[in-house]
């Protein structure tokens, strides 16, 4: 690991589903302590390219660097590459058959080899900072939208990756709900966290991105901080979007 | 690998360096793998071949279980008994999935009224799931017959098929009843929200789901009734396993015996193939993004 490296290096990813091009050469650095957010249409690209960073999905062309260690190389373990990075995904995808607690205990006992009262001990922490405290027994399906995506976010805390990726983490909840987990989110930021997001909550982007880049067609068209790229974007499909969102009332 | 390989080059627009060198060694590792599989199985079947072939009594063995000639000669025998079996198992079969589904059912309704008959339909599950097969037979069999009620038939094949049918409808009214219980309630109130009666939310919404969730057990359940069908034998039935029986006693070989068993096999081999396939493709469609 090398101190000028960035925590995460995207260089010319490209992701094909049959004939489909779906990234087109992805250039893009997160530095550490740096909230980044993609915006973009749907289908632009952006959640995609949070599982291709992820290793979930498998590269038709280019890199993924972890602190400058390429991890989308075929010859790395990409369970070990994924130990670094914590995911948030748009529907949850909490484990149904698991306590609260369970879900967030999980990897740090069975990946990473704490001791149960440990992970507890954490998890317990992890459910007071996002107000769930009292709800550790109960299950999934008990909870609301809003309490289940803060259970995804604790869990995706549990063992305190590097980089934190959430992927639309607002987009299944009401606006009554987005409220409670973008404060968690801001006040992740605050704290110092590297983050990549993609996100449809503009407001939300200007306020806690560092920098914000906006994918069309699977490239980054536009990237920048969040008063230049939301505020006076340079490129023309930028704009055409922002009006949009504008017209919609989104931002 | 192949399939993947042949779309990349379709679609090969401009490939770097990089991803031309990381293809080449996603290739060769797969390539080490159909290697390596292909040489522990051969190293597999050549130890399992000496290990019985060398074995001491080996020669004896294969005059009495694998005479040749005895296998051909028994064979249109077998297989005419074979047929017997196919035919018990489709009518038995039908028998039990619309038998079966009817006690599932059953056993899911809720409300008072139905107390009885859910208590009945529990009682049968417990009684007929826990009673061995072969002395059912043995009661359906010769038990009832002896009772010599008006209409009761004293074929020992359809008194077979009823064992059978009465023993498997216990296993697969379970196996629906788990697939109907798996579907989450969400279900049930989104079709109730759009009006459906509980009778059209079990057919239309819950069932299909049911049924496809429980599919690779049911298939499984039907491999092993291919099987038991086999065992109306002891009631006297003449099928292929008591043709097989037939036919040792007549050559003093248990070579039939081997045949009637390899046609079993043959039997389930599509069916089991079938499983597959359809887990397959339940897997595909829960897969993807």
């Amino acid at each position: 690991m090398t101190t000028d490296s960035p925590v995460l290096g995207v260089r010319g990813v490209v992701k094909r589903y049959g004939g489909q091009t779906v990234l087109a050469g992805v250039d893009l650095d997160v530095h550490e302590h740096e909230v980044v957010a993609l915006i973009g249409s749907s289908g632009s690209g952006k959640s995609t390219l949070l599982r291709c960073v992820n290793l979930l999905e498998d590269l038709d062309d280019g890199r993924i660097l972890l602190d400058g260690v390429d991890v989308s190389d075929p010859r790395v373990d990409a369970d070990v590459a994924r130990r670094g990075m914590g995911i948030v995904f748009q529907s949850f995808n909490l484990f149904p058959h698991m306590s609260v607690l369970d879900n967030i205990t999980l990897a740090p006992r069975v990946v990473h080899g704490v001791s149960r009262e440990d992970a507890e001990q954490r998890a317990a922490e992890l459910l007071e900072r996002v107000g769930l405290a009292d709800r550790a027994g109960s299950y999934p399906d008990n909870l609301s939208g809003g309490q289940q995506q803060r259970v995804a976010i604790a869990r995706a805390l549990a063992y305190s990756p590097r980089l934190l990726l959430l992927d639309e983490v607002t987009s299944a909840l009401d606006p009554e709900l987005v409220g409670e987990v973008l404060s968690l989110v801001r006040e992740l930021a605050a704290h110092g966290r590297t983050i990549l997001m993609a996100t449809h909550e503009m407001g939300f982007a200007r306020q806690v991105a560092d920098r914000v880049c906006f994918l069309d067609g699977g490239r980054v068209i536009e990237s920048g901080p969040p008063e230049q790229v939301l505020g006076s974007p340079v490129h023309e499909r930028t704009r055409q979007f922002l009006r949009r969102i504008i017209d919609a009332g989104r931002l | 690998m192949a399939v993947v390989g042949g779309q990349r080059s379709r679609a090969e627009v401009t490939v770097s360096e990089l991803q031309r060198e990381r293809l080449a060694y996603k290739r060769s590792r797969s390539r080490r793998s159909t290697v390596v599989a292909l040489l522990s199985t051969t190293v597999f079947a050549v130890v399992g071949y000496f290990t019985v072939t060398r074995s001491p009594g080996w020669p004896r063995v294969r005059d009495s279980f694998f005479d040749p000639a005895v296998a051909w000669r028994s064979l249109p025998a077998v297989l005419e008994g074979l047929w017997l079996n196919l035919r018990v198992l489709l009518v038995c079969g039908t028998l039990i999935l619309v038998l079966a589904l009817a006690v599932a059912a059953v056993r899911t309704l809720r409300g008072p009224v139905w107390f009885p008959l859910r208590l009945l339909a529990t009682a049968y599950v417990d009684l007929f799931r826990g009673l061995p097969l072969i002395i059912l037979l043995y009661l359906v069999g010769f038990g009832l017959p002896a009772l010599r009620l008006a209409g009761v038939p004293n074929d020992y094949v359809v008194l077979g098929g009823a064992a059978l049918v009465l023993a498997y409808t216990a296993y697969v009214a379970e196996v629906f009843r788990a697939g109907i219980e798996s579907v989450h309630p969400s279900q049930v109130a989104a079709a109730r929200s759009l009006g459906l009666n509980p009778q059209k939310t079990m057919r239309l919404v819950v069932l299909p789901q049911a049924v496809r969730r429980v599919l690779p057990a049911l298939l499984n359940d039907f491999v092993a009734l291919q099987k038991d069908c086999g065992l109306i034998s002891v009631l006297g039935a003449v099928d292929a396993v008591r043709a097989a029986q037939i036919e040792q006693a007549r050559s003093y070989n248990f070579t039939p015996y081997v045949v009637a068993g390899l046609l079993f096999v043959l039997l389930a081999v599509p069916s089991a193939r079938f499983a597959d396939a359809v887990s397959r493709r339940a897997e595909r469609r829960q897969g993807g993004r």
